[in-house]
């Protein structure tokens, strides 16, 4: 891979340790991808706070220098940790304080996180804590170099924003942060974000629900390609497209995907394809997308719920007012827990607005910072969860050994009024 | 006579050991578990097999941007893989094969699912990108 002196000097050690080791993790990974260079970047998003069993011993071997040294920068030296060298912020990472009392998540992991926090928010990582950092302060501009983690916002900032980013993991976005560099390659590559695979709806698509599912029937069919998605497609909302995407990362591996006439790459089918050879269409119709429901209720056998999931990804402040306006006045059914999880900087405004309180006040919980997926935590004996996300009806599961049910967000807050889970596929 | 597979070389070192062979790719974040090394995904073919010291030989890194994340924590825990051998390049693929750090070799020709079996004993040359099936297993075993 061509290197420029100052990449070279960076490699030789002129600024320290860390950021020699961080070119040297850039080196080693953009000889394995074939990148021919690096490319530079002002917008790193990572994580490096939440705890896991692996950080909880590297760090009582040697502080959060150290963890962020073998799992940030795949380095074994005792080195210190600078400032971060471009702007960096913390993706979603573990449950804060507010979860006490609320599951059985060790109170050890809050306390690490904690201070995790302050060890990186004193290196001037902006702790945003959520899985959608577009929705809170972090928008990248079209074409510019991202280094981003978190698949659905990877697949966000490439398609709805233009900006550039591949799917990054926790070694690359450390090293990027400390140098400003990652490499240039895969969808950094004009010509490689091209749509090459058509998916057409012959149904219509014009609810969170239609946007979930039809994601997950897009990232299934095309696995890591790029899709342009057409048909009876309404006017998507971003809540709509969060969905949307995340199930298209969650059953297959797609970072980018273009909407002709929606998404900014793409102002028509052709300009989508950059030119080349459309492809036949995959054909997404009324018996694709009853497989769809029924493969995403799969794994539910037990209609009693006892736990319903809302904000995978995190939620908007459009789905925290509806979630208030459904429960306004109500109370929760006895023994079924509801928690909403969306950005804490949105937290604050729905706290303002009044959606926390008409949420609390019939039992159930807003809260920040993580999910239950990533977390690995759910309310104590939870057995079955309901969900409008196929993201986390697909990993939940897996993640804790409980049931799921996928459905609508009316059909959910019926679920947590009532403890049962009543539900079925509108017609087409 | 052997089969050589030949690709891209990502992390050096050789290994022999027994495959473990899968036409699914692998999630890493809600795919494995790293403290067991094994794939905890309910609709994976090798839901609740063990690769530990094996030769896990898949398609796609797939899911989460997790991937190179869980995988390294195999390598903390001691229940990593003893080599990678992935068909198709990804940012996950490439990263968490490095942190990882075992002998990985990803798009080898011909494609080691179609060609490898589980059970086979393969020699994988991270350095060369080369993976050799040193002897086939006796009889079937597992998905494959």
């Amino acid at each position: 891979m061509f290197l420029t002196d100052e990449e070279k000097s960076m490699h030789a050690g002129d600024e320290g340790e860390a950021v020699a080791a961080a070119m040297d993790l850039l080196i080693r990974y953009g000889d394995a991808l074939g990148a021919e260079r690096l490319c530079e970047t002002r917008n790193v998003a990572g994580t490096m706070t939440q705890p896991s069993p692996a950080k909880a011993r590297l760090f009582a071997e040697g502080g959060w220098a150290k963890s962020y040294a073998v799992i940030n920068l795949d380095c074994d030296d005792d080195i210190e940790i600078p400032r971060m060298k471009v702007p960096t912020c913390q993706l979603q990472h573990g449950f804060g304080e507010e979860v006490s009392g609320l599951s059985p998540y060790p109170s050890r992991n809050i306390e690490l996180q904690s201070d995790a926090e302050s060890f990186f928010s004193d290196r001037g990582v902006n702790v945003l804590a959520t899985c959608t950092p577009y929705q809170v302060g972090n928008l990248p501009v079209r074409g510019e170099h991202c280094a981003w983690m978190e698949s659905s916002a990877v697949v966000y900032c490439n398609s709805l924003l233009g900006a550039r980013t591949n799917c990054e993991g926790a070694a690359s976005t450390g090293a990027a942060s400390l140098t400003g560099k990652i490499p240039y390659w895969g969808n950094h590559v004009p010509e490689n974000r091209y749509a090459t695979r058509l998916v057409q709806a012959d149904v219509r698509i014009d609810s969170m629900q239609e946007w979930g599912m039809f994601g997950y029937f897009v990232g299934e069919a095309v696995q890591e390609e790029r899709p342009a998605v057409t048909g009876r497609l309404g006017q998507p909302i971003l809540d709509e497209l969060k969905h949307f995407g995340a199930a298209t990362a969650t059953s297959g591996g797609v970072e980018i995907y273009h909407i002709p006439g929606i998404t900014p790459e793409a102002p028509t089918l052709e300009a989508a394809f950059g030119g080349h050879r459309i492809p036949e269409a995959i054909e997404y119709g009324p018996a694709e997308r009853r497989a769809v429901y029924e493969a995403l209720n799969s794994q539910g056998t037990s209609e009693d719920v006892d736990f319903i999931l809302l904000g995978c990804p995190h939620a908007s402040l459009t789905q925290l007012a509806d979630i208030a306006r459904l429960l306004e006045g109500r109370r929760l059914h006895d023994g079924t827990e509801l928690w909403v999880m969306t950005p804490r900087a949105l937290r604050s405004v729905a706290d303002r607005n009044g959606y926390t309180a008409v949420i609390e006040a019939a039992g159930g919980h807003v809260l920040t910072d993580s999910c239950p997926a990533m977390s690995r935590t759910a309310p104590a004996g939870a057995r079955v969860f309901a969900t409008d996300s196929a993201k986390q009806a697909h990993y939940l599961p897996a993640i804790l050994g409980i049931e799921a049910w996928f459905g609508t967000l009316d059909e959910c807050i019926q679920a947590a009024l009532t403890g049962r889970w009543r539900a079925e596929l509108a017609a087409a | 006579m052997s089969v050589v597979m030949r690709g891209r070389g990502i992390v050096a070192g050789v290994v022999e050991a027994e495959a473990l062979v899968t036409g699914d790719g692998i999630s890493g974040w809600g795919g494995i578990d790293s403290s067991n090394g094994t794939i905890v995904e309910r609709r994976h073919e090798l839901v609740g097999e063990c690769f530990t010291g094996k030769v896990l030989v898949f398609p796609t890194a797939k899911g989460s941007s997790g991937w190179s994340g869980h995988f390294q924590a195999t390598r903390l825990m001691g229940t990593a893989p003893a080599a990678m051998v992935i068909s198709v390049m990804t940012t996950k693929a490439a990263l968490g094969a490095i942190v990882t750090r075992v002998p990985t070799v990803i798009a080898a020709e011909p494609d080691p699912v179609a060609t490898i079996r589980t059970g086979d004993i393969v020699r994988v040359d991270g350095g060369a990108g080369t993976v050799e099936i040193v002897s086939r297993a006796t009889t079937p075993t597992g998905s494959r």
